[in-house]
């Protein structure tokens, strides 16, 4: 309850730091190593945030970190096939898919893969015997950018994660789908790195989903470190899906180049403590960021997304659009804050966040900061709390529709302008569907992947009809 | 009676708006109320419906012989009742053919009948897509989102021919149409219009009244009905306005 035992967690990491060390930079490149050192020593300065801190006064961790944590510091399962563990195919929706068990990749054949069209996608371990030079040109930018401490434990004590490298020109056809699976009867600490290096004019859509197997305790700090070279695009989804007793600090730091895109959607079903620090780097003129995001919370739960969008050049644009549903006693935070350097003239950035509260005791704290230094920027925010109108309820109800269907379509009608922006069909209505069901109260964590949960009604016949009308 | 209102009092928040309004409606008529701006039309109407915060504090609303004033707004669309709203709701992220489809459900459900199928459905909405000549896709549209005001109303009447409700209140649906909507909505009403069910017109200008046929026309002043006649009534009302009604309610009062 106290700082003393915050700080005990600290010193117990420092002290596996000091025991593991052999296979703590075992396979590390020299940069890796070197970044390593670095991150241990800024970790042991700033320690855990505690909501002393600006950024994290509405989050508390006091109890999260309470619990005595265990860390793999070694691979234990050598080969896990996931689909034993947990089923992942989705018949309409092919996907590449790589997995982490408690924050190692876990493989079948092959620990890294090259796919026909040069793809390599495979475990960052593995990653930095292999391809060193690549690992080092990219690794640790997010380290750079952001000294916290959870991206400094991190850069301390990840070991594996997954590496994703996309060639120049390449245009990955079956988007790639990274699962990051906790399965422990023990609490668990996982940290994992991916990081992901997307050539010039490629193009690869990632689906990232976080998802609990059981109901034990479990804390992830995940850190994602993605590239986006020049004229090059990136969608990324992320889906999380994880019991109440787990808690998960999810970095995702993204560079753009000149001309690249990024689509970044973060969609929250369930989680007991989530953090999502999203951190976009706008590096080059015409850089262009959509980055959405739902959150649909109840009992307890509690989200906090932080996006930091960095408008470093000329001519680019972003966009923010988070949408929260807070029902029961949940909370959640929004924190959007808009750099505009000096030199990144004709900046357009938007930024919006709208939220729902079911009831008195749900709480949402939404900060919008602007930040700028230069003269010729469009930019605009906006942040609403409300309740579901009731103008519109009752127009449902004087068409025969009861409260509880009527509240069901309003929310859903509500989160459905993020859910939109999703481009890839089938997808979409996957998450759709899971929207619903988790609007209706029906989903929650389950023992297989949560695009797998769910099957979407099945009226194909009938959508396809839909469409004369 | 298909519907009866004996002696209704209606406030919002605590003020009297409708004071002693009786009216009764057969199957197969039609009745209009006309009455200047303020007077109580729209709390008419929302109070039959059931809308929250129009307090009933005295008299009764008997509906198929029961009085309704302790049903949900669902319950009484489900049996039947139907509003068509002077401003219809907007509601961004519902397109149109969910909400309709989500209605006939609800209402069939309540019925105890099974679900619609796709292909009865779609060939529904067709059907009354046709009567109120809606020409656009509706799947892609939310609900009354970006919709003119004309389209906004023959929507009213569109959901009014898909549900085919057995009392059906119109508030103004002839407001800021021009004379072909008009003509639409007006043939929209004449066609569903049938010997078991009943409308009840609620309207500002007698235009609307030539082109649906009243049976009976009731002045609504002050909370109350004042006056009822023939449709002779409302030209009278067009021709010389409210004023007088207002002097003779003001005299005998
Ligand atoms: N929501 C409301 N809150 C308070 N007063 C209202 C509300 N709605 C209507 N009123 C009042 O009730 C009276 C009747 O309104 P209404 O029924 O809309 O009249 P009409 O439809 O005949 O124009 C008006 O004086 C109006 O100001
Ligand atoms: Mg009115």
């Amino acid at each position: 309850m106290n700082n003393s035992q915050q700080i005990s967690l600290k010193e117990r990491f420092e002290k596996q730091f000091e025991e593991h060390k052999k296979n703590l930079y075992k396979h590390d490149t020299r940069k890796v190593a070197e970044y390593r050192s670095q991150g241990y020593d800024a970790f042991r300065r700033l320690g855990f945030p505690t909501r002393k801190l600006e950024d994290w006064k509405n989050t508390d961790l006091k109890k999260a970190l309470e619990t005595d944590y265990k860390q793999e510091f070694e691979l234990t399962h050598e080969e896990v096939n996931v689909e034993d563990l947990f089923e992942c195919k989705v018949h309409d929706f092919d996907t590449e898919i790589s997995s982490l068990l408690n924050g190692w990749y876990v493989y079948t054949d092959s620990p890294l893969k090259k796919l026909p069209d040069g793809t390599i996608m495979g475990s960052l371990a593995k990653a930095m015997k292999e391809y060193p030079d690549l690992v080092d040109q990219y690794y640790g930018e997010a380290f750079r950018l952001e000294q916290n401490g959870f991206t400094a434990m991190n850069t301390a004590f990840a070991q594996d994660g997954v590496f994703i490298y996309v060639p120049d020109n390449v245009k990955v056809k079956r988007p790639i789908q990274l699962i990051n699976i906790i399965n422990k009867n023990e609490n668990i600490f996982i940290q994992n790195r991916n990081l992901v290096v997307i050539g010039k004019n490629a193009e690869l859509t990632m689906v990232h989903c976080d998802d609990s197997v059981n109901h034990n305790i479990s804390f992830t700090n995940s850190l994602t470190e993605a590239v986006i070279g020049e004229n090059a695009g990136l969608d990324h989804y992320k889906l999380q899906n994880l019991n109440n007793n787990s808690s998960l600090i999810n970095s995702s730091f993204f560079s753009l180049e000149k001309n690249s895109r990024l689509k970044a959607n973060a969609i929250t079903l369930n989680g007991g403590l989530i953090r999502n620090n999203i951190h976009v780097s706008l590096n080059g003129e015409n850089g262009a960021a959509d980055v959405y995001g739902v959150f649909l919370l109840d009992r307890e739960q509690h989200v906090d997304n932080q996006v930091f969008i960095d408008h470093r050049m000329p001519n680019c644009y972003s966009n923010e659009l988070f949408k929260g549903i807070l029902d029961e006693k949940s909370t959640g935070v929004f924190n959007g804050h808009i750099m505009v350097r000096k030199d990144a003239q004709i900046t357009n950035a938007y930024q919006n966040n709208k939220n729902l509260l079911l009831t008195d005791e749900a709480k949402m704290n939404a900060k919008p900061f602007l930040e700028i230094y230069a003269d010729d920027v469009k930019c605009s925010h906006g942040a609403t709390v409300g309740q579901l109108d009731k103008e519109a309820m009752f127009y449902l109800k004087s068409r025969g529709i009861d409260a509880d269907k009527a509240r069901t379509l309003l929310m859903y009608a509500f989160a459905a302008e993020v859910i939109e922006k999703i481009s890839i069909e089938p997808l979409k209505v996957r998450i759709d569907d899971m929207v619903k069901r988790r609007l209706r109260g029906e989903l929650s964590v389950c023992d297989r992947c949560v695009l797998h949960c769910s099957e979407p009604e099945k009226e194909i016949e009938f959508d396809i009809d839909l469409s004369k009308i | 009676m298909l519907l009866n209102i004996k002696n209704l009092h209606v406030e919002i928040d605590g003020k009297e708006i409708i004071s002693g309004l009786n009216l009764g409606i057969n199957k197969g008529e039609i009745h209009a109320i006309m009455g200047p701006n303020g007077t109580g039309k729209s709390t008419l109407a929302y109070a039959i419906a059931g809308r929250e915060g129009y307090e009933v504090t005295k008299g009764e609303i008997i509906y198929k012989g029961e009085n309704i004033l302790n049903w949900e707004p669902d319950k009484r669309a489900n049996e039947g009742i139907f509003l068509g709203f002077q401003y219809p709701v907007e509601i961004p992220g519902v397109s149109m053919t969910n909400f309709m489809r989500t209605a006939i459900n609800a209402q069939r459900e309540y019925r105890e009948q099974g679900s619609i199928s796709g292909k009865d459905f779609l060939a529904r909405m067709e059907e009354k897509k046709k009567l109120v000549e809606i020409h656009t896709k509706l799947t892609s549209r939310s609900v009354n989102e970006g919709f003119s005001g004309g389209e906004k109303k023959k929507n009213e009447i569109f959901q009014m021919a898909m549900l085919e409700p057995t009392m059906a209140v119109l508030d103004e649906t002839d407001s800021g149409l021009d004379i072909d909507a008009l003509k639409i909505v007006a043939n929209g009403v004449n066609l569903i219009k049938n010997e078991e069910n009943a409308f009840l017109i609620i309207t500002h200008y007698q235009r609307l009244l030539d082109y649906i046929v009243p049976d009976f026309v009731h002045v609504l002043y002050d909370g109350k009905i004042v006056k009822s006649g023939g449709k002779k009534l409302a030209e009278q009302l067009e021709e010389q306005g409210y004023e007088w009604i207002k002097e003779e309610f003001e005299r005998v009062s």
